[in-house]
């Protein structure tokens, strides 16, 4: 009985301090590392109705969800459009997705989105995440963020690109340059994880 | 001693040039004890912010107003900017020249933000905005804007409720 009673107040006070804790505890759920991507078809700046599984002789792909407008994201443009150019010859190539709602972010609008991608001459897909699905199905919170996956669509880096946004001269880790070495030699990517500073993804409230 | 009255004079001189209640932050171990005043009873709510973010730059005033509303109690509103490092005399100067905020203003720029986001907050994503409250031992972070300014003091006042 007594047993019986103490395990009744525990159980509450664990209620209660679940209730407590959860609304400030992590609130990202979505994909972690060693999850199956989904795959999704949405429209390039391109033109084209764009799908992973149309990638032809592909080790991977390196998702970025990123943004006309997040000065984080226009920060990375360019390290993006080279790591394009590096990896996308072996097999690596970047896949990029516009994850802001525009009529939050007008500056994020398709046709936006088409201008940016030939004024800079992206060499990759720029998609619209129309309607909104696949953030929220990767866990992508900000911009600029990297999922990478391998050809299982399996992922196997989840972050930033480097460790150091604002000056590339003191980069001292290229996060996913050394996490698909790490995949190639058929190792685990150390880190598998990184964060960075980044915009919010814009959503109607 | 000649030396050290032309530090001195630099020193004065960087700060005149930084104008009002704006410290920088290269390295963020020297903000690292900003995060740690945990031996006093102040509560103190810390906005991760940039001139850059529209979310952020909305609930500015929200802090500022309760910096004002609160200023009788122990509390200190401390507005760090993530800008650039770049952009601090080109865009936060300005922008605060223009908005006249009286919380306290830092800016954070050390670069190599994979190695301190988890130090602010283990559940802290790096997206902006985002705000830290503690006193003592006592912590809440959120991630996100706030709606209004009632929504921020929600957050805020239950670390003055008497029964902490």
């Amino acid at each position: 009985m007594k047993t019986k009673t103490g395990f009744g107040i525990g159980f509450f006070a664990s209620v209660l301090f679940l209730l407590t804790f959860i609304p400030f505890g992590p609130t990202n759920s979505g994909l972690k590392v060693g999850d199956i991507a989904p795959d999704f078809q949405l429209k390039s700046t391109s033109g084209k109705l764009v799908t992973l599984k149309d990638y032809k002789n592909v080790k991977g792909y390196i998702v970025v969800f990123t943004c006309n407008t997040c000065p984080y994201a226009q920060a990375y443009e360019q390290r993006i459009i080279d790591l394009h150019n590096t990896m996308a010859p072996m097999g690596w190539p970047v896949v990029a997705i516009m994850p802001n709602d525009p009529s939050v972010q007008p500056g994020d609008g398709f046709d936006k989105m088409v201008e940016r991608a030939k004024e800079k001459k992206y060499p990759f897909e720029y998609l619209l995440d129309d309607g909104q699905k696949v953030f929220p199905a990767y866990g992508a919170v900000r911009t600029p963020h990297v999922f990478l996956l391998d050809k299982d669509r399996k992922v196997r880096y989840i972050g930033g690109v480097d460790d150091n946004s604002e000056d590339e001269t003191l980069i001292t880790r290229r996060f996913v340059e050394e996490a698909i070495a790490a995949v190639e030699k058929g190792t685990e990517p150390v880190p598998n994880m990184t964060k960075a500073v980044g915009c919010m993804i814009k959503v109607k409230k | 001693m000649h030396m050290r009255k032309l530090t001195l004079m630099a020193a004065l001189m960087l700060i005149l040039s930084m104008g009002k209640a704006q410290q920088v932050y290269e390295s963020f171990d020297d903000f690292a004890p900003l995060l740690a005043q945990t031996q006093n009873d102040t509560t103190y709510v810390i906005n991760f912010w940039a001139t850059w973010c529209a979310p952020c730059v909305k609930e500015l005033p929200y802090f500022e107003k309760l910096h004002q509303a609160m200023a009788a109690q122990k509390i200190k509103v401390i507005l760090v900017s993530l800008d650039f490092r770049k952009d601090l005399e080109t865009k936060l100067k300005p922008f605060l020249a223009q908005r006249q905020i009286s919380a306290l203003v830092a800016a954070l720029v050390d670069s190599r933000q994979a190695q301190w986001i988890d130090k602010i907050d283990p559940s802290w994503s790096g997206a902006v905005p985002a705000t830290l409250v503690y006193r003592g031992s006592q912590r809440q972070f959120k991630e996100g804007e706030f709606e209004n300014f009632e929504d921020l003091q929600q957050f805020v006042l239950h670390f003055f409720d008497p029964k902490n």
